[in-house]
């Protein structure tokens, strides 16, 4: 499949596919540093983390509307907004939600998996109801059109560079109140050992509902970053979900690290296979790299060392 | 626990009958042949559902994959029918005569090597077990010797499942795509979509279905079984005890692949098409629904949960099309939060008790009437 392309051809080929999957690369990014944070901290397997997503995407297709219709003069900036927004819509929903269901699931992580299921659906048909079946797309502001002319064969999109910017920025942001804030130090406390967290006077129950609650809005962060590469429907982020689960496993779950790394590894993997054989086909083989590594390997790439 | 010898206790025994009763007597008798035929459609699933209790409800490996067994067992079925249907004389029209219409429409000359063997019925009948089987022993082989079990074991089968729909859609002169394997005809000459035949069908699965029920309570019965709960609940304790644990769970996972194959050979014949619409995760995530609405724990509860949430679903979506998603996510978060044993679960707790004492107050009041079973479900 290279024969065809002489070896500066290629380069640029790589190059391009590259930064074509930087998007994706990002999308991924955020959606599994959110389910890191909620499956790796807390145990718990989301699976209407897709729709925490798409939540995002859907208020940031309404701002960009909102914006659109009554402050036209500031629309060029309301991506910005659209993501506070989108942060603080999917978080709350996200808290409500480990108030309503999953505080009284933390002994059973299977039992998550399907409770949560199950709430998919319900958000999936709530959309549905709210917003309509059909799938609705954002406008972009001019100054993110267009792309960067690197060199002759290369170009860079404007949007992908923007969006991998704020990936990096909001990446620091969870590593420092993971690693280095009160906070994280307090969520590391109950994951390590609940009881002995709550007794020392930390309130695992606040503590619990603040992380769900930054898992989910962070997936808002990410339906933000989705709507400028696909449109958003009603089940779009279930396509989505499996995808990033493999990304936090293969990462190897608590590690931030490992997410990151095999969040880029898949992306690009796809991105660059994609350009040399048919999409589905690059997913399938993408996809079964990720299975075979994982049966050699099933701590994922960067494990922590944790005695059990 | 009290070991008991009997091969089904009186309960166990009373919900056999019922079920019995209900789907070999009063269904056919009380339904039109459409509805017995939707009926054959969700008894396609008590399949999966009868594994699934095997190998989550027992064994508590949580599978998100089975779809991808139903769907293996389908297509070897329909693979068989549609070359039954693509004989030379039926296909003289296409630019190659004697291979299926989708591989003329996609410029496949010549048929595969893989379809070869399909060509024969004993073939193909083996196969249905086999390669559902030997499939499951590659994936448990690989995942349980290494440990992997769990969380990590759903999210892989669930990849696995994500994996074989994108191949079948992508590779559409193989597989027939997203509008799978379509227009089967005859099952070695006779004719599966009269009425007749699938009269005849829904007594063929409902057989079958009795045999699995058989096989799953022999199979729960014995030591292999009562290994496998304490597996579920203290793995590490058989392990020290010199059990293989890998290996009892790599039996619990092909078993249940096979009786998932067998209901989706099944679903083929019943429903005259496959596609990959049933193999996928959110089939695959249903089938889980089925078995725990019906009880994780209980072999007959799998069958009632297809049946009625199945039944449900159809109801729902025919007049309330909005309201349906909203109930079965309702549904299943209920059934995970408050009864995590389902409705056999929620019997046992609440009706079982009745029962059993008019039972009690019969023996010592001879002649008072036989207490009504309303074909609840039993176990």
């Amino acid at each position: 499949m290279f024969g065809d392309y002489s070896l500066s051809d290629l380069g640029a080929i790589f190059a391009m596919q590259g930064f074509a999957g930087l998007i994706l690369f990002s999308v991924y990014v955020l959606m599994a540093l959110g389910l890191a944070i909620i499956f790796g901290q807390m145990g718990v397997i989301n699976m209407a983390h897709g729709e925490f997503m798409i939540l995002g995407a859907y208020v940031t297709w309404m701002t960009s509307n909102g914006f659109q219709q009554y402050l036209p003069s500031l629309f060029p900036g309301y991506f910005f907004l659209a993501m506070i927004l989108a942060f603080i819509a999917s978080g709350a929903l996200g808290m409500l939600v480990e108030w309503a269901l999953i505080r009284h699931l933390y002994k059973r992580p299977l039992d998550t998996l399907l409770a949560t299921w199950g709430l998919s659906l319900i958000l999936q048909q709530a959309y549905r109801s709210l917003f309509g079946a059909r799938e609705v797309g954002v406008e972009l502001p001019e100054w993110m059109m267009g792309s960067w002319q690197a060199t002759d064969a290369i170009q860079i999109p404007i949007n992908g560079m923007f969006v991998m910017g704020l990936t990096v920025l909001i990446t620091i942001v969870v590593a420092y109140l993971l690693f280095w804030s009160r906070w994280g130090r307090q969520v590391r406390a109950v994951v390590q050992n609940r009881v002995m967290a709550g007794a020392v006077g930390i309130n695992t129950e606040k503590v619990d509902r603040y992380t769900f609650g930054l898992g989910c809005g962070i997936a808002g962060i990410a339906g933000s970053a989705f709507t400028m590469i696909g449109s958003t429907g009603p089940t779009a982020g279930q396509l989505y979900i499996v995808d990033t689960f493999l990304v936090v496993v293969f990462g190897g779950a608590a590690s931030l690290v490992g997410t990151i790394a095999s969040a880029f590894t898949i992306s690009q993997a796809q991105s660059t296979m994609e350009f040399f054989l048919s999409g589905s086909m690059a997913k399938v083989l993408t996809l079964l790299a990720i299975v075979a590594i994982l049966m050699m390997r099933p701590q994922g790439l960067f494990a922590l060392k944790v005695r059990k | 626990m009290i070991i008991n010898s009997r091969f089904f206790n009186r309960t166990e025994l009373i919900g056999f009958v019922a079920l019995a009763l209900l789907l070999f007597v009063i269904l056919p008798l009380s339904l039109d042949i459409f509805r017995l035929n939707l009926v054959a459609k969700y008894l396609t699933y008590a399949f999966v559902g009868i594994g699934l209790v095997l190998c989550w409800g027992y064994g508590g490996i949580l599978s998100l994959g089975q779809g991808v067994f139903f769907g293996l067992g389908g297509y070897c079925m329909a693979m068989y029918l549609k070359l039954e249907a693509s004989s030379v004389e039926n296909t003289k029209i296409q630019s190659t005569p004697g291979i299926p219409d989708f591989m003329d429409w996609n410029q496949l000359t010549q048929l595969p090597f893989f379809w070869k063997p399909f060509h024969s019925f004993p073939i193909t009948l083996i196969a249905i077990m086999l390669v559902p089987g030997i499939f499951a022993f590659i994936i448990g082989a690989a995942m349980f010797k290494r440990r992997v079990g769990g969380v990590y074991f759903a999210i892989i089968t669930q990849a696995i499942a994500a994996i074989m729909t994108i191949l079948i859609v992508g590779q559409q002169g193989y597989t027939g795509g997203i509008n799978g394997i379509t227009d089967l005809r005859t099952l070695h000459g006779w004719d599966i979509r009269t009425d007749h035949a699938k009269f005849i069908l829904y007594f063929v699965e409902v057989v079958l279905l009795f045999a699995c029920i058989i096989a799953a309570q022999f199979i729960r019965l014995t030591k292999l079984g009562r290994i496998l709960v304490a597996m579920r609940e203290q793995e590490d304790r058989v392990r020290f005890s010199g059990y293989s644990v890998a290996n009892f769970k790599i039996f619990a996972f092909c078993a249940a692949a096979i009786f998932a194959a067998i209901g989706g050979a099944m679903f083929t014949l019943e429903v005259g098409f496959m596609s990959p619409s049933f193999v996928g995760i959110v089939p695959s995530i249903e089938m889980v629904i089925y078995t725990a609405v019906g009880g994780r724990m209980s072999i007959f509860g799998a069958v009632w949960g297809s049946l009625l949430v199945n039944f449900a679903k159809t109801s729902l979506s025919e007049s309330f099309p909005q309201l349906w998603l909203f109930g079965l996510g309702a549904l299943f978060i209920a059934v995970v939060l408050a009864f995590p044993n389902g409705l056999s679960g929620i019997w046992q707790d609440y009706v079982q008790p009745h029962i059993d004492r008019l039972l009690a107050s019969r023996k010592s009041k001879p002649g008072n009437g036989f207490p009504v079973t309303d074909g609840a479900p039993a176990e």
